[in-house]
């Protein structure tokens, strides 16, 4: 295969990627990664290396959409970013002392059980909880555009969601994969804001856990200006197109269309842990 | 409360501005080293199923500097990579003047850690020389 046909079939992997990624909030790295090592056979190492550019430019690109949108909340991934750059970093240095391929086991029988408990809304009662006075005390309650108006949240349960933001940083220093499904999970069901605000406010944050660890790669030799051309103009239509598709999207569909692709990336997880991959 | 909704709209506005320049401009520099990169090497066989690790000029901002005013494609793409990079991390120090301007002392001190955090592992990895 020539480098223009290569490239050709790599933009498109990448178009996927950049939509389902900004339409899910887990960056575009899950589906590039199978795609380029299983279908392409590119060596696992520059996989790795495009999906960490795939991650940075969908962020990007969707984030310029979502944020001026009133979808993501700058103030609620600012705060949480704290936890998931610690997270990171203490991943990193775990990685020499903790077996990656039994985290990565665990981690992906929690996201098929996660695949399973995503899928469906929340009651509406969750609405009218009071809110967390630490939420009130840190400015995180917001609001975002649903129907023809705006829509009040209240975000629940702050220490939680600190917490597991933290286990998402950890997660992605250990794995170097798959941190924005737990960043979307502790939004959505411990923290209790709204999906579509979960998922954007995700797609926000995923672009400074990235390019935390983007020196590393580039500096190993893991980002190839060959792959990350197809790559990186791929991911950028494709994410450009799933925020259009974002806003007119009923959540019940965004559910279904996340659960999926987390049950895929458990599955995957299971893999790789199980194969001892990592 | 009032005027900090509107100034949340504003640091939103800005954030945004920035995150779309720093896309496009990253997205025209790949795509204008990408046209070399293709015309030159286009028809040789794609060679990424083995790990070779890129040459040194291609994983520091010098080298990759260098190899763009020589107009080699490859540089010149991942320079528009870097730029990508920088791109998050510029947003970060961007919205540290929009919460000062708003003189919200928490959100300067939340958003000034995670650059500061974000800076020492992008630098503490040597491709910045």
């Amino acid at each position: 295969m020539n480098i223009l046909l290569f490239s050709a079939i790599v933009w498109a992997g990448a178009c996927l990627a950049g939509f389902l990624g900004s339409l899910t909030g887990l960056g575009g790295g899950v589906v590039l990664v199978p795609m380029l090592t299983l279908l392409l056979g590119v060596d696992l190492r520059y996989a790795v290396g495009a999906s960490l550019v795939a991650v940075i430019a969908t962020s990007s690109g969707a984030a310029a959409a979502y944020v001026k949108e009133g979808f993501s909340n700058v103030r609620i991934g600012m705060f949480l970013e704290v936890a998931t750059t610690l997270g990171a970093i203490l991943g990193a240095t775990a990685a020499a002392f903790i077996p990656a391929s039994a985290i990565a086991v665990i981690f992906g029988l929690v996201l098929i059980v996660s695949a399973y408990l995503a899928r469906r809304p929340r009651p509406v009662s969750d609405r009218q909880l009071p809110p967390d006075p630490i939420a009130v005390k840190l400015m995180l309650n917001g609001d975002f555009p649903e129907g023809e108006g705006l829509r009040h949240y209240n975000v629940q349960r702050v220490p939680l969601g600190w917490g597991l933001m933290c286990g998402a940083g950890v997660l992605s220093g250990l794995l170097g994969i798959g941190s924005g499904a737990m960043k979307v999970l502790a939004m959505d069901q411990a923290m209790k804001i709204p999906f579509k605000v979960s998922t954007t406010t995700s797609n926000f944050m995923i672009g400074v856990t990235a390019a935390a660890s983007a020196g590393v790669y580039l500096g190993r030799g893991y980002i190839d200006p060959g792959l990350s051309m197809p790559v990186v103009l791929g991911v950028l239509a494709g994410s450009w197109l799933g925020t259009r598709v974002l806003v007119k999207t009923e959540v019940r569909v965004l559910r279904l269309v996340f659960a999926l692709v987390i049950f895929g990336l458990g599955l995957e997880m299971l893999y790789k842990g199980l194969a001892g991959r990592f | 409360m009032a005027s900090r909704e509107w100034n949340d709209r504003r640091i939103e506005d800005l954030v945004g501005n920035l995150l779309r320049a720093g896309v496009l401009l990253s997205a025209g520099i790949v795509f204008a080293g990408g046209i070399l990169y293709l015309w030159r090497h286009g028809l040789e066989p794609a060679g990424f199923n083995v790990f070779k690790g890129e040459p040194s000029d291609l994983r520091s901002i010098s080298g990759i500097l260098r190899d763009t005013f020589h107009l080699r494609g490859r540089g010149i793409i991942q320079l528009g990579i870097v730029v990508l990079i920088a791109t998050p991390v510029a947003r970060v120090a961007l919205s540290i003047l929009g919460f000062i301007e708003e003189g919200d002392r928490l959100y300067v001190g939340i958003a000034a850690f995670v650059l500061v955090v974000l800076l020492y592992s992008l630098l503490s990895s040597g491709f910045a020389g």
